[in-house]
């Protein structure tokens, strides 16, 4: 393939609409007639509503219904799954009993004329229940490890329990050794656009402007809720205002805006708060990991055993890819590694950038960094020692590994040969300065996907996926594949995504719409140049639809992944305890960068993401009742303007025939994976003190 | 109940006066207003007689006056974004914790969700939507598409009122000033380096 367009750093082909507030987001879309609808939720972390008193609630100004387990229409809820939803258990019925199986499940609804009405309407309903005790803390002795349903198999995606060699007793012979406990935090998406429905029906016909990262597939589960033929919804999503996962799957809150809608009939606006968004919306899941190294004197690895245990609610097992990682990412001969989930009374969480893998890699390059220490050895050179020529977990080749690469280019940009080794080394003025480095690895999905194509008689081209933006660029680098496959300038292609009536593409998730959609879009574009070779000058548009997915004999050969290293600095206040994150550097083999401009801003973005989670992000439940104290902006700590210093993203040249034609791996999770344990060791060289538990905190360095 | 006014005094007076500069000042005065808010408990507040007044509040927007008759509990935002169908401006977390719902109140930046509108009749208020000139964008928001200083969007419109405002305020001088003075625009996106850039490209051409 030649490249004209590709590979080119154009600037965002919505970047006018974005800047002018042009782009619509779900709760732009104002319908005439429209309500307001504001979801109560219960304010006991476990039990059953006995009484809601909604006489005095439906009598107040404006408000037209009040919507309770015990007047809510009984839904078909037909059985639907997607690959996005946890594979074991059943969605949450949304007011179809009087049960409350976690703080803030939804127990009425109140819908007004307007949002003021419907929110005081909210504050008054008086709802009484008999609560139970909920178990909120993973350490609680009546919290009881399962083993994952889905994970049974030898076969699964996300096996339970994985061995090669004989990882226990080789530990147990190991002349050095790392066996700790690290922690990661309960954290939650926390974008910036809040979940929003719009819905209005049309007889049997309903049509949701709502913020969805699969529109085809809320598409699909709002119909088997509502027992209605696929083809009755639209959804409508043009704009995410960002998600990291949060709207992969579809939330009650969905089904609730449609149930208002036709209750009142009229059309219903439902926009959740920005607290609801902490138990309402899925979570990253908190985790205890053991991570175990074994290696010989001289650095080489003898074995890695890695026990994960996820939290998840007690109506869905949600799984993640918590020790996935560890299979591939070193060269040595025994693995063990074992992953469990732990029911509790919260809602099921569920993906959040880099799921899984920024977890489980958090734990395994702390402990090869810890390792790298008792060894008095670099840790690059640590990590160089034990690159394996193949993935020892499949026991075949990489399509493609520049782990190696990434860190040559890396180091030298971040000047890694100025550190000296050993911890509380390194100062300026008062600070201790640290040094830390970290691998990072995501797999490179591709998903079946499919995408129209219409070449018009003026010249210019449309081309249409049901794919979604959430903010790396989907609209920017399929222009540029469309543009570069028909030979035509990005001015005249329009490329239109965010309708469920569209083609149908795969979450906007996994790092796979580069992948996936932009091969659909590439397969399109070369059949309609094929269908207009039939028809020349025919006057009249031609139109072609096709998909595409990965070639089942690569994906049968090969193991493919995205590897990055990533190198950062902290200066730390011995005083007071206070950390700040200097610079970053990450480098990233990534396959074929699409867009150089939008694709160092997404990493820069993701480094960003990884240093919210290495120093600020914890959602904090009372075990009392599971309600999150810091459901709040200013409470959740995120990273702002002035926590970031200069940032430098960087790609290797990676030419991957196998992954795909288009030859891309995809970055959106690789770019947060790394940053958090790159910080983290960081850390440990600046203090010598060794923080095992996200988010490392001011209380967790000030005894340095 | 502590009071049968929504807003103690103090807490008006604090909010008129910082005029959304100092997040901090703002951040306490929300805390003042939010724990009035939720003190009653949902039976002082059904017994309450019903407030169904609207009042008339006259507000110049992006040049275009309009009379108003508003309930006096609608925020500046929500008259924009519900009354208006001004959906630039964007409702991040209606706490007054992310900036998404920045605007220019009287030239000076707030944020418009800790605002109630019946507050400021008279005022002159520039969104998002306001910026464009004869077909040209502001400065601002050429740069922010010049520097990619955004991501998915959504806090685009607060960042860049609040820029114009940085700016405006002579807190544009270097990238570390810009770094502190748009600290109360989050970006979940994290588009920092590109939002510092982009203000810091713009100041030069003001």
């Amino acid at each position: 393939m030649t490249t004209n367009v590709i590979g080119k750093p154009l600037p965002r082909v919505d970047g006018r609409a974005k800047v002018t507030g042009v782009a619509r987001y779900a709760a732009d879309f104002n319908q005439p007639g429209q309500a307001c609808a504001v979801i109560v939720g219960a304010t006991v972390g476990l039990g059953r509503v006995t009484g809601i008193d909604t006489g005095p609630v439906e009598k107040m100004p404006g408000v037209i219904a009040v919507i309770t387990h015990r007047n809510a229409p009984r839904l078909p809820y037909a059985p639907h799954k997607s690959y996005i939803d946890p594979a074991t258990g059943e969605r949450l019925h949304v007011l179809q009993d009087d049960h409350v199986r976690f703080y803030g499940q939804p127990v009425a609804v109140v819908v007004a004329d307007t949002i003021e009405q419907a929110e005081r309407g909210a504050a008054a309903l008086h709802i009484s229940y008999t609560p139970e005790r909920p178990i909120i803390d993973p350490a609680d002795a009546q919290a009881l490890p399962v083993v994952p349903e889905a994970g049974k198999q030898p076969d699964a995606r996300l096996p339970a329990d994985t061995a090669r060699g004989s990882a226990d007793s080789a530990l147990a012979d190991a002349p050095m050794r790392v066996d700790e406990i690290y922690e990661i935090a309960r954290e939650n998406h926390n974008p910036m656009e809040p979940h929003a429905t719009v819905a209005a029906w049309n007889g049997n016909r309903l049509t949701l402007w709502s913020k969805s990262q699969f529109v085809v597939n809320e598409q699909a589960e709002v119909a088997a809720v509502f027992g209605l033929p696929s083809e009755n919804v639209q959804v409508i999503c043009p704009f995410i205002g960002g998600a990291f996962g949060t709207t992969l799957r579809t939330w009650p809150h969905v089904t609730l805006a449609a149930m208002a809608a036709r209750q009142v009939a009229r059309p219903v606006k439902l926009v959740l708060t920005r607290k609801q968004m902490f138990f309402m919306t899925g979570h990253r899941p908190r985790t205890l990991q053991r991570m175990a190294l074994g290696a010989t004197v001289d650095g080489k690895l003898t074995c890695i055993v890695h026990e994960g245990t996820g939290e998840t609610s007690r109506y869905e097992e949600f799984m993640e890819a918590l020790t996935s990682v560890t299979t591939f990412l070193y060269s040595t001969p025994n693995v063990r590694t074992r992953y469990r989930l732990l029911p509790l009374d919260i809602g099921t969480p569920n993906h959040m950038r880099g799921p899984g893998e920024a977890s489980g890699v958090f734990a395994l390059e702390c402990a090869v960094d810890e390792l790298s220490y008792k060894l008095g050895m670099d840790p690059i050179d640590l990590r160089r020692r034990n690159e394996p020529a193949i993935d020892e977990g499949e026991n075949r080749p990489f399509s493609s590994r520049s782990l190696m690469k990434c860190y040559d280019l890396a180091a030298e940009r971040f000047g890694w040969s100025r550190r000296s080794p050993e911890p509380r080394s390194m100062r300026d003025g008062r600070l201790l300065v640290g040094m830390g480095v970290a691998s990072a690895s995501y797999p490179a999905f591709h998903a079946p996907a499919s995408a129209r194509a219409r070449l018009l008689a003026d010249g210019t081209a449309e081309v249409e996926v049901a794919a979604s933006d959430m903010g790396p660029g989907t609209y920017t680098s399929m222009t540029q594949v469309a543009a570069e496959t028909l030979g035509l300038p990005v001015e005249r292609v329009c490329f239109s995504l965010g309708r469920s009536d569209y083609p149908p593409a795969p979450s906007h998730g996994g790092s796979w719409t580069m992948a996936s959609v932009g091969s659909a879009v590439r397969a399109a574009c070369l059949a309609v140049q094929k269908e207009a070779g039939k028809h020349p000058q025919s006057g009249r548009p031609i139109e072609a639809i096709a998909s595409s997915q990965r070639d089942p004999d690569a994906a049968a050969r090969f193991s493919m992944h995205a590897f990055g290293a990533v190198f950062a600095e902290v200066a730390v206040d011995p005083d007071v305890g206070t950390i700040r994150l200097r610079r970053a550097v990450g480098a990233y083999g990534i396959g074929r960068v699409v867009n150089p401009r939008l694709a160092r801003s997404q990493c820069i973005g993701g480094m960003v993401g990884g240093m919210g989670m290495a120093l600020m992000e914890r959602t904090v439940l009372d075990s009392r009742d599971g309600r999150p104290v810091n459901a709040h902006m200013a409470d959740y700590l995120l990273p702002v303007n002035l926590d970031i210093p200069q940032l430098e993203a960087h790609f290797v040249e990676e030419l991957d025939p196998h992954v795909n034609a288009l030859g891309v791996k995809g970055l959106g999770e690789i770019a947060l994976v790394g940053m958090a344990p790159a910080i983290a060791n960081a850390i440990f060289h600046a203090t010598g003190k060794r923080v095992r538990a996200s988010p490392i905190r001011i209380e967790d360095v000030l005894t340095v | 109940m502590k009071s049968e006014k929504p807003f103690s005094d103090d807490a008006v007076q604090i909010e008129q006066n910082c005029g959304g500069l100092s997040r901090r000042a703002i951040l306490l005065t929300v805390g003042g207003v939010a724990a009035l808010a939720a003190a009653p408990t949902a039976q002082s507040i059904s017994e309450r007689p019903p407030t169904a007044s609207t009042g008339r509040v006259r507000l110049v927007v992006n040049g275009k006056p309009h009379e108003l008759d508003l309930d006096p509990r609608r925020s500046l935002l929500d008259v924009l974004r519900e009354t208006l169908d001004l959906t630039g401006t964007k409702k991040g977390c209606n706490q007054g914790a992310c900036g998404a719902c920045t605007v220019l109140l009287n030239d000076r930046r707030v944020v418009s969700c800790l605002t109630l509108a019946a507050m400021h009749d008279g005022a002159q208020i520039r969104t998002i939507e306001g910026l464009e000139a004869n077909g040209e964008l502001h400065p601002l928001q050429t740069a922010f598409v010049e520097h990619d200083g955004l991501q998915c969007g959504f806090c685009t419109p607060g960042q860049i009122m609040s820029g114009i405002g940085c700016i405006a305020e002579g807190h544009a001088g270097t990238p570390d000033e810009i770094r502190f003075w748009m600290s109360g625009n989050i970006c979940r996106c994290g588009a920092y380096p590109g939002i510092v850039a982009a203000v810091a490209d713009a100041a030069k051409r003001a």
